[in-house]
Parts: C-alpha cells; sequence; structure tokens
C-alpha cells in the first residue's frame, strides 16, 4: 500500500486496547449468537440421529442411547464421558425391543466412512445400514448409499460367520454381500466396518430381556 | 515442418532427415489404423466402425470449428484431426454410446490440441486427453466391456441419446487383465495373441498390433527407441516382479500381449509432438513408460495403466529433451 | 447513513454498487477467492449458500469497518479487520447451522475458510475503510452479489452435467449419465478454465475491435 502514510505510532497501550475492545465485543456477539443458535443446532443432530436410527431398526417409533461403562452398557444419563461407545436402543409400537442401533466408522476408498446399522439379536441379523457421512467417488464408490439395492442387502444379512462380500450377483448364503461393480474397495469397506463392529460389541450387548424398557415419550 | 513446402526452415539441432511431410505421414498413420480397425470389426462387430466413426467426427468437428481460425494456420487438411479421432475411436470399449465417443473425439481436439495453440504445440498426446477426460467423467462406461455378440448386433447402449446411458443390457465380461487382478484367472496366451478377447476396440490382437508396428518402424514413421524401450523396460521389470511373487504379478508375456501396452506403444507413445526427439531422450521415455505400466499394473488399484503411463511420460517429455540433448561436437563435457 | 443528497452522488453510489456485478466481477475479472469457487461449487445449491453467506460476512464487515475505521490505528487496521471478519464468519456459521444443517454439512470447513477469503479483506482494506458506510455497504453487496453469480455460474453448469439436475431437481430422468468429473475438483477446475476462456477471448475481441475502429 504504497498511498498509505503510517501515521505517528499511537503507542502501544492504544494498539493493545483497540484489538482488546475489539476481541471483546467479537466475544460478546459470539457468545450470545451461540446462545440463541445452540438449541436448534442441538435438536438438528438429535433429529438427524433419529432419522437415521428409524432407518437402520425398521419399525422404530422410540429410541434410548445406552453407553458402554465398565464393561456393560447402561442407558445414558449424561453424566457418561463424552467420547464413550454408545448405540440405540429401538422400541417400536407398545415400547416392544426391536433391536440395536450401532454407529461404526472406518477407512474407506477415500476417506472415513461414518455409518449406523440396526442389528436385532433375537434373530442375529443385521437388519438395515446407512450411510452417514463419506467421500466415495461420485459414480461408483458413492453407490454405497445411493444404490438402494446394496442398502437392501443389509436388510437380513447374518454375520455370524463374518459377513463377506461376494461379486455382483452372486451372493446365496445370508451373510453374503453383493459388492458394487467397480466399487469393490468401497462395499468391502463397509462390510469391514460392520463386522468389526460386530466382533467387538455384540456380547457385550445385553440380551433382549435385559433391555432397560423404552422411554415413556414417545422418541425423545 | 510446416508442411507448406518451398520454405526454409533455420532450427537448432537436433537436425531431422526426413523424406516424410506432415501430409504423407498423417496418411502413412492412417493407413497403418485401417488394419487395426478391421481387426476390431472382427472381433466386435459393425459397432466398431460406428464408434471410430463417432469419434473421428467429432474430432474434426473440433478442428474445423476452431483450428479454421487459429493463429497458426488451419492443420484441417493435414489429416491430424483424423487420426487423433481414428486412435480416440481405437481405444474405447465397444458398447460405449456413440455420443461419449464424438466427445472424446472432440475433447481431445479442443482441449488436448487446440488450447496449447495447435498441432506440435501441444504437451500431452491429444488422443490420450481425449480418453482420460471420458474415463475422468464416464468411468462406468469406460469400464464396462461388452460381451462378444453378432456381426450385426449392436448393444442398446451405443444409440443412446446425449446425456443419456441407453440402458446397460447386462451383457458385460471383464478384461483379462480385470480378470487377473480380481479373479486371479490368467487368459489363454493364444486369445491374447490373436485378440479374441475382451478389452478396448484397437487393442486387443497382438498380432496385427506388432506387425503394423513392424512395417511403421522400418518405414522410418516414427521412433522405433520409443515402442522397443517401452516393451523391453516391461518385460524385465514385470519378469523381476513376477518372478518375486508368481501368483500377484503377472509373467511378461501376458504384460506384453495384454490391455493397451501395444497399441499405447505403437500409434500413443509414438507421437512425434509429445514424445522427445532425442534418440537417449526417446530411449529414456520409453523405459519410463514400461516401468509405470508394470507398476501400475500390479501395484495400483486400476487394473491398466497404459493411458496414464504415457500421459506422465508426456508430461517429463521437454525435461527429458533437455538433459539429452547431444553435446556439440568438439566441446568438452561440462566440468 | 444519509439518504444521497445529489443526483452526482446517487450515480456515484449506483456505480460503486454495479462494478462488482460485471465489471470487477471478483472471480471471473479479479480472480479472487479461488479456494471457495472450485471447492464448493459442485452444486447450484451449494455454490448459492457459499455466496449468500460471503455476502453476508461481506457486507456486515464493510459496514462495521467504515463505521469505525478512523477509531482504528493504522498499525493493528489488519488484525482488527480479522477479528471483525471472523467474527460474522462464525456468526454466519452457527446461524447456518441452526437453519440449514444440510448445507452446513455440505459445505463443511469451507464455510469458517471465508476468513481467509482474500475477496473479504481486501475490500475491508481498499474500499471500507476510506469510504461512508452506504458506500462500503453497497459496494460490498455489488462485490458479494458478483461473487455469488459467479458461483452459482459454476454451480448450476456442474450439477447439470455431473449429476443431471438443477438446484436438486432432476432435469434428465433416471436414464441420465452423469460427467462425474464434473462434480469432482478436477471439474472445478476446467469449469472455471472454460468461462475465463470465454471472457478472455470476449475482452480480446473487444480490444481488436477497438483497434480495428481507431485505424
Amino acid at each position: 500500500m504504497s498511498d498509505f502514510e503510517l501515521p505517528p505510532e499511537p503507542g502501544s497501550t492504544r494498539l493493545v486496547a483497540t484489538l482488546t475492545v475489539a476481541g471483546l465485543l467479537a466475544g460478546l456477539l459470539l457468545a450470545s449468537t451461540y446462545a440463541l443458535t445452540l438449541p436448534a443446532i442441538e435438536a438438528n443432530a438429535a433429529a438427524a440421529l433419529q432419522r437415521a436410527v428409524f432407518q437402520v431398526v425398521p419399525g422404530t417409533t422410540a429410541m434410548r442411547k445406552l453407553v458402554l461403562t465398565g464393561g456393560r452398557f447402561v442407558p445414558a444419563d449424561g453424566s457418561e464421558a463424552k467420547d464413550a461407545v454408545a448405540v440405540y436402543a429401538a422400541y417400536g409400537d407398545g415400547g416392544r425391543f426391536l433391536g440395536y442401533a450401532i454407529p461404526g466408522q472406518g477407512p474407506g476408498f477415500q476417506d472415513t466412512i461414518k455409518l449406523l446399522f440396526g442389528y436385532d439379536p433375537q434373530r442375529e441379523l443385521v437388519v438395515g445400514m446407512q450411510v452417514l457421512d463419506s467421500r466415495e467417488t461420485p459414480g461408483l464408490g458413492d453407490k454405497i448409499f445411493k444404490d438402494p439395492a446394496f442398502a437392501r442387502e443389509f436388510a437380513a444379512l447374518a454375520v455370524r460367520p463374518e459377513a463377506v462380500v461376494v461379486k455382483h450377483g452372486t451372493g446365496t448364503l445370508p451373510n453374503q454381500v453383493d459388492g458394487i461393480t467397480g466399487a469393490t474397495i468401497s462395499s468391502k469397506a463397509v462390510v469391514r466396518i460392520v463386522n468389526e463392529r460386530c466382533a467387538g460389541l455384540l456380547d457385550k450387548l445385553p440380551a433382549a430381556a435385559e433391555v432397560p424398557p423404552a422411554p415413556k415419550e414417545e422418541s425423545r | 515442418m510446416t508442411g507448406r513446402g518451398h520454405r526454409l526452415d533455420l532450427q537448432a539441432a537436433p537436425f531431422l532427415h526426413t523424406t516424410l511431410s506432415t501430409p504423407r505421414l498423417m496418411v502413412e498413420v492412417i493407413l497403418c489404423t485401417l488394419p487395426v480397425l478391421a481387426a476390431a470389426t472382427w472381433f466386435f462387430g459393425v459397432v466398431a466402425l460406428l464408434v471410430v466413426a463417432a469419434a473421428t467426427a467429432g474430432a474434426v468437428f473440433a478442428e474445423w470449428a476452431l483450428a479454421t481460425r487459429a493463429p497458426r494456420g488451419n492443420t484441417l487438411r493435414d489429416g491430424s484431426g483424423v487420426l487423433t479421432g481414428l486412435l480416440v475411436g481405437l481405444t474405447l470399449p465397444p458398447a460405449i454410446p456413440l455420443w461419449m465417443a464424438a466427445l472424446g473425439g472432440f475433447v481431445a481436439i479442443a482441449l488436448g490440441k487446440q488450447l496449447f495453440g495447435g498441432l506440435g504445440q501441444n504437451l500431452f498426446n491429444p488422443a490420450l486427453v481425449g480418453r482420460a477426460f471420458l474415463q475422468a467423467a464416464f468411468p462406468g462406461a469406460l469400464t464396462t466391456w461388452g460381451a462378444p455378440r453378432g456381426f450385426l448386433d449392436v448393444p442398446a447402449s451405443t444409440f443412446a441419446l446425449p446425456f443419456l446411458h441407453g440402458g446397460l443390457d447386462g451383457m458385460s465380461t471383464a478384461t483379462p487383465l480385470a480378470l487377473h487382478k480380481f479373479e486371479h484367472t490368467t487368459t489363454g496366451l493364444w486369445a491374447l495373441f490373436s485378440g479374441d478377447v475382451a478389452g478396448s476396440l484397437g487393442e486387443t490382437s497382438a498380432l496385427v498390433l506388432l506387425l503394423v508396428g513392424l512395417w511403421l518402424g522400418l518405414r522410418r514413421a516414427f521412433d522405433w527407441r520409443i515402442p522397443v524401450a517401452i516393451l523391453v523396460a516391461t518385460a524385465l521389470l514385470g519378469g523381476a516382479l513376477h518372478l518375486l511373487d508368481p501368483v500377484r504379478n503377472p509373467g511378461p508375456l501376458f504384460l506384453l500381449t495384454s490391455g493397451g501396452l501395444l497399441f499405447g506403444a505403437v500409434f500413443m507413445a509414438t507421437d512425434p509432438v509429445s514424445s522427445p526427439t532425442t534418440p537417449r531422450g526417446a530411449l529414456a521415455f520409453g523405459a519410463g513408460i514400461g516401468a509405470l505400466v508394470v507398476v501400475i499394473r500390479d501395484y495400483g488399484g486400476l487394473p491398466e495403466g497404459v493411458m496414464y503411463a504415457i500421459l506422465l511420460m508426456n508430461a517429463a517429455t521437454p525435461l527429458l529433451e533437455r538433459v539429452s540433448q547431444p553435446r556439440p561436437f568438439g566441446r568438452r563435457r561440462a566440468a | 447513513m444519509n439518504a444521497p443528497s445529489s443526483p452526482a452522488e446517487a450515480a456515484r453510489l449506483h456505480a460503486e454498487f454495479v462494478k462488482g456485478l460485471w465489471r470487477e466481477n471478483p472471480v471471473f475479472v479479479q480472480v479472487l477467492g479461488m479456494c471457495p469457487t472450485l471447492a464448493v461449487t459442485n452444486s447450484a445449491i451449494n455454490a448459492l449458500a457459499m455466496g449468500a453467506a460471503t455476502t453476508a460476512v461481506l457486507a456486515c464487515s464493510s459496514l462495521l469497518v467504515s463505521l469505525l475505521g478512523r477509531f482504528i490505528p493504522a498499525q493493528v487496521r489488519i488484525s482488527t479487520y480479522v477479528i471483525v471478519i471472523a467474527t460474522f464468519v462464525t456468526v454466519v456459521d452457527f446461524v447456518l447451522q441452526a437453519i440449514l444443517p444440510d448445507v452446513h454439512k455440505e459445505l463443511g470447513a469451507f464455510l469458517a475458510l471465508i476468513v481467509v477469503n482474500c475477496l473479504i479483506l481486501g475490500r475491508q482494506e481498499a474500499f471500507a475503510s476510506k469510504n461512508p458506510p452506504l458506500a462500503a455497504v453497497l459496494d460490498a453487496l455489488g462485490m458479494g452479489l458478483g461473487f455469488l453469480f459467479a458461483l452459482l455460474c459454476l454451480g448450476a453448469t456442474r450439477e447439470v452435467l455431473g449429476n443431471g439436475s438443477l438446484f436438486g431437481i432432476d432435469l434428465f430422468g433416471p436414464a441420465f449419465e452423469p460427467w462425474v468429473v464434473m462434480v469432482l475438483p478436477p471439474g472445478g477446475f476446467l469449469m472455471l478454465g472454460l468461462i475465463l476462456l470465454l471472457f478472455s477471448w470476449r475482452l480480446q475481441r473487444r480490444a481488436a475491435a477497438a483497434a480495428e475502429e481507431k485505424r
């Protein structure tokens, strides 16, 4: 800025004071905006999670968050650690327990894939899967969430023995997933995430009889 | 090298002595694509002619629309556009919609050649630029290989309207390279040699490509060092890796006869504009392509890598020419 | 902010507003703010949201900087501008997260990166700090809308070719074959290059015509 003549140095007190005032005003504005928008932001996040849970466990009308503390899952009461492993118990009409929605994540072809899948402990089957977040290649890898046929592969998937990906159109056994042509790595990544989660958590989940009852109100 | 003749060209070393002017050379190479096109028609039916014609039409249209007004003079009549279009067409899978083939030809000339300033100015092989664009834009259509069918039997996707895929008819198969990479089954060498396998139109028949390459090399239509260096490097590096892990890495003969290696070595890497003119540069260029092909095929996520290998080495061409300039006679090596 | 007192003043304000839309368009002419231009124009709605967010931040910052300009010592002006801009970016971030969570998720980190869009800091330094509030806001709105227009051009073309839709409305039906590359980063470069090509071609032709007339 050649046309900008610097006026004489006004002294450091003035400089510090200016920046302090600017910082204080900024902080004030941010704090009030945060306070005003927080309820809506939290409601959005909860609604998104609820939509996903309702989708992966068909028939869900209510849910309850369970967290892993001391080797077993207990209902979340807000006191748990923020990074505690969580699953969601899903309930149908009349508070009937339907199954669990289990979040999982792992490396995909491009970036971490985050997903949620439903598990029914009575039938010992995965009953639904939804990809929450991924950056797979558009047109190929993104079929893991854009292709309804791939999602249907998880509608009744056995995970004992471990689920496996097979070439598209050849799956016959209950633990076989038809891979997506041209997106082998992405489809295998999804199945691997589900398998890892199942291997780690299924034994720790409360059996159907011991599941805490459905929350009183219709969905939280 | 302007093709207008009767002009004194002053240029720096290396001096090329050639009796072939640009249009003559183009005609010669165009004629040599005809046996390849004939083989493609034999194996894939009349659809091969349609795809190649569409790609050529797209290329010539781009040449007409852009080159007739280009500051460096009209290159419409020297045949280079036709050749680029033919080459784009021959690298496409048989079931590709014709509008995509035409778009590929158009992009090859518009983006690969005219944007750089026309014939002689382009850094990358135009035909491969066109194909790379199609591969990036339509990865599905460019990796769907129709199963062999009757001579006049045209797949439903061929006549898809622009912007549409026109329905896949489910009759798809895998190329020998994909079969090896994903299914661990090896295709017979005779099938690879004759060309009776799935693949892009012009790349399947090793026999035809070898004969055409031999003819063009003997006619001095291209620098023989480039294809020879590619084949030798592929065979040596591929062979060594095959010895290390015979199950995962295919043998040298399979590497040489499968995929687009021979087609790329004969028609793509030898493009005089985008390859080095110095002898040592040409050898290094070819060896680089061969090594990259082996690395991509053996370790990459894709089954085939000839296109990317050649494009990458195209980018290295100016550098190779600089470091491989012949030393003027009598001058000492720089200390 | 006083209403313009004379027709000449009104014309000047009008000119400050209009220049950013086309003649000094931040993307097509000044080639500023390339990061969001390339990164979030894979759909029309993302482009629109990014353009609107940038315009809001730019207008608020310009107003504040123009009002407070003379109280800010020159030595710390850049730091103060950055505080002002960062504050408004965070406000926009919160608001978007609250009312349009899906768009917020799509824009991701690029929303926060509005802070480093040199278009915004550039306008504070070059215009807002030296001009009265009304002119500063009009300049900011013009530049912001010009930015929005450019992003929308890219976003709409890329979405139509790469996804067969515009603002999420399907245009071609289920048989559409998407140009995958268009919604990937290389598509952004390709499209931007083509549009800049058109712009310089037009400029060249105009210059040639002008030269012809002189002769």
